[in-house]
């Protein structure tokens, strides 16, 4: 019998530096993976945590870390060519095929635009699946803005806030919370929407209130939830909420089956 | 068929099957003592019928042989991994129904959530017997009544002690040849308890609604509780879990990654990479906690989490008591639902 515990070698590919704390590492890994899926990634001797893929193609799968632990200190340590140690992928991961001839709203908050950053690629890739595509994005400081160049691109092809909570004279975009943008989004009530909803717990919350007060139904919203899996297949219990492991139920979930959740 | 067994031919039955199996019972520990100086009951290997105490609850459960307080899952070396290795002798664990059917639970979450089977539990699951000691009228904080949890069939032995003899009656062949050429036959069939002299009242999940958590009744543990993790570590069915890496002081190239038990009332259970803390108030964990085990456990494996062994209650050094938690709640629940 194998043991999932067991992790196997990724090499890292290559590195970028999104913010002074962020970095996306592009590891060798052909595993088939989802958007919104996760992996538990580990270095022998500085422990194992779970980080969300934030894209990935046929050979390779990005991760993006934040550098705020033991086990995240050493991995900054790492250069290219060496080694990380992964499990997984876990967790269910966002349905593309569900959103499909929708009309998308995609918001997400800080780190949040990680584990959804592959699905807003697929459909830029593939705008002709969607009825509408629009993309609130919201970061504490313009120092925090993860994945600029990318945003730069999307706001090529679909329509883009990029909004800073609080932004230094020099910033010239948007400031705000993504709760005041959602009204000029212009909804018209109506069945074709699906809205994903990523970032911290209280984001999340008033995101949605926002969005039900705009005519956007319960069950209309998916949001992923981000916790603190140990395993990553449903033993170690870190990931309950009410009935639910995120690991094996989430992290992407339904908002009518998430409401009820209480941590 | 059962067996009745004169005491030394028992322990003739036990040292035979000691070639084989590491017998564990509930014993006393030597060299763990609490309140002036009284042994601690705990689970341990055993040779003989004398050093078995079946007249007190263990402190600790016997879920401590299947699923370690702390197992290495692997070693390493630089970036070489080694699994670790399983070379213990299989076991035969003697305990009581509560315990038997809060196994079932930790099996239930080591093989049966999601589709990955854990290879650590499943290992030592696989190579134990359980044999079941009868309850006589069991010990004042039991309440597995009213958890459903008085009655087990899972178990390859049943056993009672007599203030004379022992009875036995096995499902298992191979231990029965043994009981049968030791003893002389004896119509014995388990008996299990119908009633504690503690009853609970468990809510009803239908009548548990998203209010409950808010309730004030959870007030009252955020100081009451210290935090300790005792109820956690006491109890037969938390089977949660935190994986550590240890790097050896010899040799800074070589380590091991352990499991250790967690407890979602210890601080750092629910905190993530950043310090955000889902549960910070010890009212919050005891919330969280009491509904796992009677409440949301359920609704996913259909039977309740909690099997009444009562240990929580005995080892709570606030003397919270679980039982009175669950009875408060049903009551608080029951009159919302007259309204």
């Amino acid at each position: 019998m194998s043991n999932p515990y067991l992790p196997v070698e990724a090499k890292i590919l290559s590195f970028k530096d999104e913010t002074d704390i962020d970095r996306t590492y592009r590891i060798k890994c052909d595993i088939p993976v989802n958007g919104g899926q996760f992996f538990q990634v580990s270095l022998p001797g500085a422990g194992e945590a779970p980080i969300s893929i934030s894209d990935f193609n046929e050979d390779s799968v990005d991760l993006t870390i934040r550098n705020v632990g033991k086990l995240t200190t050493e991995i900054f340590k790492l250069k290219v060519g060496d080694k990380l140690f992964i499990r997984g992928p876990y967790g269910n991961g966002f349905n593309l095929a569900g959103l499909e001839n929708k009309k998308l709203i995609v918001i997400a908050g800080g780190t949040g635009l990680a584990p959804v950053k592959n699905v807003i690629n697929h459909f830029c890739k593939n705008r002709d699946k969607l009825k509408s595509f629009d993309l609130i994005l919201g970061f504490k400081s313009p120092e925090d803005i993860l994945f600029s160049k990318e945003i730069e691109r999307w706001k090529s092809l679909i329509d883009v806030i990029l909004t800073v909570d609080k932004g230094e004279k020099s910033w010239k975009g948007d400031t705000g919370l993504v709760t005041e943008y959602i009204k000029t989004l212009g909804i018209e009530a109506g069945p074709d929407y699906s809205v994903i909803v990523v970032g911290p717990p209280v984001m999340i919350k008033f995101t949605t209130m926002e969005l039900l007060k705009n005519g956007i139904s319960e069950n209309q919203i998916i949001i992923s939830l981000e916790r603190n899996m140990s395993c990553g297949i449903g033993k170690c219990g870190h990931c309950k909420i009410d009935s639910r492991y995120v690991c094996l139920d989430g992290p992407v979930f339904d908002y009518i089956q998430a409401k009820n959740l209480i941590d | 068929m059962g067996y009745r067994l004169k005491p030394k031919y028992f322990d003739d039955v036990l040292s035979a099957l000691s070639k084989h199996y590491d017998i564990m019972a509930p014993a006393l520990m030597p060299f763990e003592t609490r309140h002036s100086a009284q042994e601690v009951v705990g689970y341990r290997k055993i040779e003989s019928l004398k050093e078995i105490v079946v007249d007190k609850k263990t402190f600790f459960s016997p879920k401590e042989i299947l699923f370690p307080p702390r197992e290495t899952m692997f070693y390493f070396t630089d970036s070489k991994i080694r699994e670790s290795e399983y070379e213990e002798k299989n076991k035969i664990i003697l305990l009581r129904t509560c315990d038997l059917n809060g196994i079932e639970r930790l099996k239930n979450m080591f093989l049966n959530n999601g589709d990955v089977k854990d290879n650590y539990f499943k290992r030592r699951f696989e190579s134990t017997k359980f044999w079941l000691i009868e309850c006589d009228d069991g010990f004042d904080s039991c309440f597995c009544a009213s958890m459903n949890s008085n009655k087990a069939d899972s178990y390859s032995t049943a056993i009672k002690f007599t203030e004379e003899d022992i009875l036995v009656d096995s499902n298992d062949n191979m231990f029965s040849e043994l009981f049968k050429s030791y003893g002389v036959e004896e119509d014995y069939k388990v008996s299990f308890i119908e009633k504690n002299k503690l009853e609970v009242k468990v809510p009803l999940s239908e009548n548990i609604n998203p209010a409950v958590f808010e309730h004030d009744i959870w007030q009252e543990y955020i100081k009451r509780c210290i935090a300790c993790g005792r109820c956690n570590t006491s109890c037969i069915s938390c089977s949660c879990f935190t994986t550590h890496d240890i790097i050896y002081d010899d040799n800074k190239r070589r380590g091991e990654r352990r499991r250790v038990w967690a407890g979602c009332h210890l601080d750092n259970f629910s905190i993530m990479a950043g310090g955000h803390d889902y549960r910070t108030k010890n009212g919050e964990r005891m919330r969280f906690k009491t509904m796992h085990k009677i409440y949301d456990y359920h609704k996913r494996f259909g039977k309740h989490m909690c099997v009444g062994c009562g240990r929580c209650d005995d080892v709570c050094p606030e003397y919270i008591s679980f039982s009175k938690c669950i009875n408060k709640l049903y009551d608080i629940i029951e009159k919302e639902n007259d309204k």
